[in-house]
């Protein structure tokens, strides 16, 4: 599925995506989700639309644990977060929601450009530029996380952590 | 082949020897959630189909952030933890009993442990030689379930501190010194160690103080040998059995050593909005200040209140200054209520909240407006974290903190010693 990019630069903490003022809302995740991006993109919630990517610079998704700003990254119908480089509680999150998180050059992605993954074969086609940026596919463990649908899908099928190891 | 701390623990707890790179499951022996993360772990614990957790006197729920809670939204959560607690066995760690990573290391966390938390300063337990490390509600839901979790083992960055440290200087300078030298991404997904003799001579407060921010440089613990300090913490702490000698392997293979030199070092204070951003005092030029703020995870123990109190005896707090002091825990406010270090910071001009994460991540006890400046000893300073988005945090240790209260502005402690 295509969709178009949203780009972040550097050092978007989990604080970004979802304030931490918003705590209050962390059990009414559809009213959380609207708050997506307050500050860095105002109105990301309703300009966003369903298979959309975004696209940032280093250490995307630093500082607290919450899972809810991976959550809420989900809810608003992102397809996978793109960045050169991942915090780390913020990249397992990504997979155990069944959202794909991916390390690449983003400086190859404008704003508004639409791209297609091919999450598989470890390569993005930009149209806009009508260019293809390869990348290191995922890691093996998440990527049967993902298959499953996530850490609680892949837990409810076997009873069990089953990774292939 | 000789093996980190890291590697050492995650074989203990995978019934195999493991190294730097492999992907293996572990057993935990400790997982917590606290009220932001907690809900979402028990609703991850139900849609897995579990009615019960894997060992409940080991599965802790804190209610420290919104403690006791501000809006009915939270009232709610809190409810609902306790319900769930309640109905499982599982300890509830109840409003103004403390911060999590606190109340673990007086009473839960012990050396060679692997310790889970829906927290991402769950690295604070480092400083008693565990595996502890900061994961989301999912993984945290397996780990309570189930009694493991996957991981890769870590690769080990060794930080090797030699030299007397100077008066003035304490934990939180060396771990804002050094996170400022390496970047707030410079260990993601590494194993931090410490060692040199100026880290074996640091109290268990300033190790506690470094492993809680390990977490700032992106790592996925901070971790330290044990030692006699360490048996000194499990003695205060009434559970001497808990200790055991741990540390890595002289032929162990680290991916770098950084070596650091105590001597020079100097208070140092990070400025907005990145824990990267950091300058020594003497660098930071005039920057005034309307609250100060000591407590939190990482600088909430009573070494850390004595340290301001010392600075504050018999001092008044400037007249524009609102400086809120929350002890890490219930424990650490009765010992500081005992030792007369709580009347100082009192009768100094401070105000006193309950135990908890008070101020620090902007929901109550103290949150910033628009265009104020906070002097913190919490570990984070991003953009809008105590309040308004258009509100700065810096970040400075409780000799900072108690200088800064003084004279209106980030001030130099030293002077003050
Ligand atoms: S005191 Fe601050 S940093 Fe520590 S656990 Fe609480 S909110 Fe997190």
């Amino acid at each position: 599925m295509k969709g178009r990019a949203w780009k972040f630069g550097d050092a978007i903490s989990t604080d970004h995506i979802i304030p931490g003022r918003y705590f209050y809302l962390r059990s009414n995740l559809p009213e959380l989700a609207k708050h997506i991006f307050e500050y860095e993109k105002p109105n990301f919630s309703e300009k966003v639309s369903r298979g959309d990517f975004i696209v940032a610079g280093h250490n995307f998704g630093q500082g607290s644990s919450r899972e809810h700003a991976a959550i809420v990254v989900k809810m608003n119908g992102i397809q996978a977060v793109l960045a050169k480089s991942f915090a780390r509680i913020f990249y397992r999150n990504c997979f155990n929601s069944g959202l794909p998180a991916v390390i690449c050059d983003t400086d190859k992605f404008g704003e508004g450009d639409v791209l297609e993954l091919f999450l598989d074969e470890g390569r993005i086609i930009n149209y806009s530029r009508n260019e293809t940026v390869s990348f290191i596919p995922i890691p093996p463990v998440m990527k049967q996380i993902l298959s499953d649908g996530g850490l609680v899908e892949h837990v409810k099928k076997y009873g069990d952590i089953r990774l292939n190891l | 082949m000789g093996m980190t701390l890291a590697e050492k623990i995650l074989s203990e707890h995978a019934g195999k020897k493991v190294q730097a790179g492999e992907i293996v499951i572990v057993q935990t022996d400790l997982a917590y959630a606290q009220d932001g993360t907690g809900p979402l772990a028990v609703r991850k614990i139900q849609e897995m189909g579990f009615e019960k957790v894997f060992n409940p006197r080991k599965t802790i729920f804190f209610l420290d952030h919104a403690a006791p809670s501000p809006k009915f939204e939270l009232s709610n959560d809190h409810t609902f933890l306790r319900g769930f607690s309640e109905r499982t066995g599982c300890r509830i760690s109840d409003v103004g009993y403390g911060i999590s990573h606190q109340v673990v290391a007086e009473e839960e966390v012990k050396p060679g442990d692997v310790v889970i938390g829906a927290d991402s300063h769950t690295c604070t337990g480092g400083a008693l030689s565990a595996f502890a490390t900061g994961v989301g509600s999912t993984d945290a839901a397996v780990a309570m379930a189930l009694g493991k979790i996957w991981f890769r083992v870590p690769e080990t960055i060794r930080v090797v501190m030699n030299g007397k440290l100077p008066a003035g200087v304490y934990g939180k300078d060396i771990i804002l010194h050094l996170i400022g030298k390496i970047g707030a991404a410079g260990a993601t997904y590494k194993a931090l160690e410490f060692a040199g003799d100026a880290i074996e001579h640091l109290e268990m407060a300033g190790r506690m103080t470094i492993a809680n921010m390990a977490v700032e440089a992106g790592a996925k613990v901070g971790i330290f040998s044990s030692d006699e300090i360490t048996r000194d913490w499990l003695n205060r702490m009434e559970r001497p059995e808990d200790f055991r000698e741990l540390a890595s392997d002289l032929d162990a293979i680290y991916e770098k050593t950084i070596e650091i030199d105590a001597k020079p070092l100097k208070p140092t204070i990070a400025c907005p909005h990145q824990v990267d951003n950091t300058r020594t005092i003497d660098e930071i030029g005039e920057v005034s200040v309307n609250q100060v703020y000591l407590g939190t995870s990482c600088n909430g123990r009573l070494e850390d209140l004595r340290i301001a109190a010392d600075i504050l005896k018999g001092k008044k707090i400037h007249p524009k200054i609102r400086m809120i002091v929350t002890p890490g825990s219930r424990l650490v406010y009765l010992e500081a209520l005992k030792d007369g270090t709580m009347e100082i910071l009192i009768e100094a001009g401070a105000l006193a909240m309950p135990p908890g994460c008070g101020a620090c991540v902007g929901l109550h006890e103290g949150v910033l407006g628009d265009g104020e400046v906070c002097l913190a000893t919490q570990p984070r300073n991003f953009q809008g974290r105590m309040g308004s988005p258009n509100s700065f945090i810096y970040l400075g240790s409780p000799a900072v903190a108690a200088a800064t209260a003084i004279e209106g502005k980030i001030a130099d402690p030293r002077k003050y010693l």
